[in-house]
């Protein structure tokens, strides 16, 4: 039916505000916890929040009666109050299919995290959370590998897999650098790690970085008769520099690389991921600057939507915080966010932080990579969160031992697998934690030195965001 | 005075994957992991395969998987039998997971020499 052009600013609640809309199965959908400004009713701003995320501008124009909107339109359908909380509510949007652009992250960020956080109605804006649809998902390559496909290609299995970032993160040379990598992997550990920082400096390029890991490798395999890695960062200044990266390191025949997926950016991401698939190179994901965007508890981006992004984007691993070390992380929040790096089906649950039912269809599982603050009297509490799918990795925790790196890997090594043995037996591992690490202890001496090293560090803050609930 | 370190030298050892750092287990702690193998609806299968050959992705099956096995006695005198007909091999026991078709559980429960 045509409509008569109305010039002038209509209230957004008349066009978006939907309530008795049933969203479809093919709706992206998406969870805001909204803080308006003093005043403007909660209607008005949950509509402002789908109109200026999707299809609407402030004032009415000609152009829109050109075509259907309502077609188009993102629509608010539900609000709900946020527990414990008198000024913020959750706003629910579902947004049509074909806002979209197939498979483009990028293109799904730009639209719901765009122009709309800056809205002057609004105090705070977070994005809790995002229900991507199968027709979406499917679109989108994801893990270049999985889950499956690296531990086959590593030869891992029945056990989380042990890493470590090589520290100094900055300022040592190629060959220094290599000598650490090789210290970890013949002590025991399966990966080591580039720090995020490390790029391409002056006192280390990267050719020279990358073959003198590729040496440590190579012995650290034939003296321990196991499978190791190093996630050479090829994270550059251009797309150009990071394929010259990582073809090089194909090259040297090296089994995984590493990218910045936030810093980086999505569209990088996504190109590097498919590059990972074609050429059997697993892919490491950190992700500096996270925390800018997910720590606030009102405003921002949470970041199991950023990891549900990286999942669809591609990588074969993703840091995921560990709960017990130094780094920000509640219990409950991470176990919710592992889910979505991990299962094919992921139910709505309040009490982990998920608010829709997430299916994903037959896409492969990202590794929940635990890292910053955590040693060996941390292994029991991170066996019990994480399972045996993710990379436990220790810094401080392994170059800092009195003997050095390698015995340093030892000891985790030790402490990882009398974990696994005693979970396997049915042993309590978090209950019966100081047993059965002092037990293991008794057979490794690296072992027993490092709890002992340790034994008094802990690191108790409150977190600074937490679920909402009463 | 003699020079003292509280430094000590670690020595690198060589290593068969998940366990090759704990101490042999004894029949026990063996029977444990294999009731936790069982308990977790995978399949056993036993593998062995020469040392010199070790880090090869393929070891030999031993018959073949033993789709929906339960009993523990059976699974043990399986890996025993292996171990008889291939006393100097390395033999393995997986749990073999066919919903995700990797190995949720696998470790060498006899070393070859």
């Amino acid at each position: 039916m045509s409509k008569k052009y109305d010039a002038g600013v209509k209230e957004y609640r008349d066009t978006y505000w939907t309530p008795d809309y049933v969203p479809l199965d093919t709706d992206l959908l998406a969870c805001f916890k909204c803080t308006g400004q003093d005043g403007v009713p909660k209607e008005e701003v949950a509509a402002a929040v789908a109109a200026e995320s999707s299809t609407g501008t402030w004032s009415t124009v000609w152009s829109e009666l050109l075509t259907d909107l309502d077609f188009y339109k993102g629509r608010c359908y539900r609000i709900e109050d946020v527990p414990g909380d008198k000024e913020a509510f959750y706003a629910f949007i579902a947004y049509p299919l074909d806002l979209f652009e197939e498979g483009s992250i990028t293109n799904v960020l730009t639209s719901l995290v765009g122009n709309v956080f800056g809205f002057k109605a609004l105090r705070h804006l977070r994005l809790e959370d995002i229900r991507f649809p199968i027709a979406f998902i499917k679109c989108c390559a994801g893990p270049p590998n999985g889950i499956a496909v690296e531990r086959d290609r590593m030869n891992k299995y029945g056990r989380p897999l042990l890493g470590c970032t090589i520290k100094p993160k900055l300022g040592l040379s190629g060959k220094n650098y290599g000598r650490v990598v090789y210290e970890c992997l013949r002590g025991g550990l399966d990966f080591t790690k580039d720090d995020e920082n490390i790029n391409s400096q002056p006192f280390q390029r990267w050719q020279n970085r990358f073959e003198f890991v590729a040496e440590a490798i190579k012995i650290a395999e034939q003296e321990t008769g196991e499978r190791k890695g190093h996630y050479l960062n090829v994270t550059a200044n251009t797309p150009e520099e990071m394929y010259e990266r990582a073809e090089f390191a194909k090259e040297l025949n090296q089994p995984i690389i590493m990218h910045d997926f936030i810093t980086g950016g999505f569209t990088a991401n996504t190109g590097l991921s498919k590059w990972c698939r074609k050429n059997g190179m697993l892919l490491h994901i950190h992700r500096a600057m996270h925390a800018v965007i997910d720590r606030h508890p009102k405003h921002g981006i949470h970041f199991r939507v950023l990891a549900k992004c990286l999942r669809l984007s591609g990588g074969d691993q993703l840091h995921t915080g560990t709960v017990v070390g130094k780094l920000e992380g509640d219990r409950q929040t991470t176990l919710g966010y592992i889910d979505q790096l991990r299962e094919s089906f992921v139910p709505e649950d309040r009490s982990r932080g998920n608010f829709f039912d997430q299916d994903w269809g037959s896409m492969p599982g990202v590794f929940a990579v635990a890292s910053g603050g955590i040693h060996v009297w941390h292994m029991p509490a991170l066996v019990a969160i994480f399972g045996d799918d993710s990379v436990l990795q220790f810094g401080g925790g392994t170059h800092g031992h009195p003997w050095g790196s390698a015995a340093g890997a030892a000891a985790n090594r030790v402490a990882l697998e009398a974990c696994v043995k005693a979970r396997n037996a049915g042993r309590e591992i978090e209950k019966e934690s100081r047993d059965i690490l002092m037990e293991a202890g008794k057979h490794s001496p690296e072992l027993a030195i490092a709890l002992e090293t340790w034994k008094e560090i802990k690191f108790e803050f409150d977190t600074v965001d937490k679920l909402d609930v009463q | 005075m003699p020079f003292q370190s509280t430094v000590g030298d670690y020595q690198t050892v060589a290593t068969l994957e998940t366990f090759g750092f704990l101490p042999p287990m004894t029949q026990d702690e063996i029977y444990d992991q294999i009731a936790y193998i069982i308990a977790q609806g995978w399949s056993p299968l036993v593998e062995h395969v020469h040392p010199s050959n070790s880090m090869a992705i393929y070891w030999s099956y031993w018959k073949l998987p033993f789709f929906g096995e339960k009993d523990l006695n059976v699974v043990v005198s399986e890996l025993e039998a292996c171990h008889r007909a291939y006393p100097d091999h390395h033999v393995r026991i997986v749990g073999y997971d066919a919903y995700t078709q990797g190995q949720g559980s696998c470790f060498v429960v006899f070393e070859g020499r």
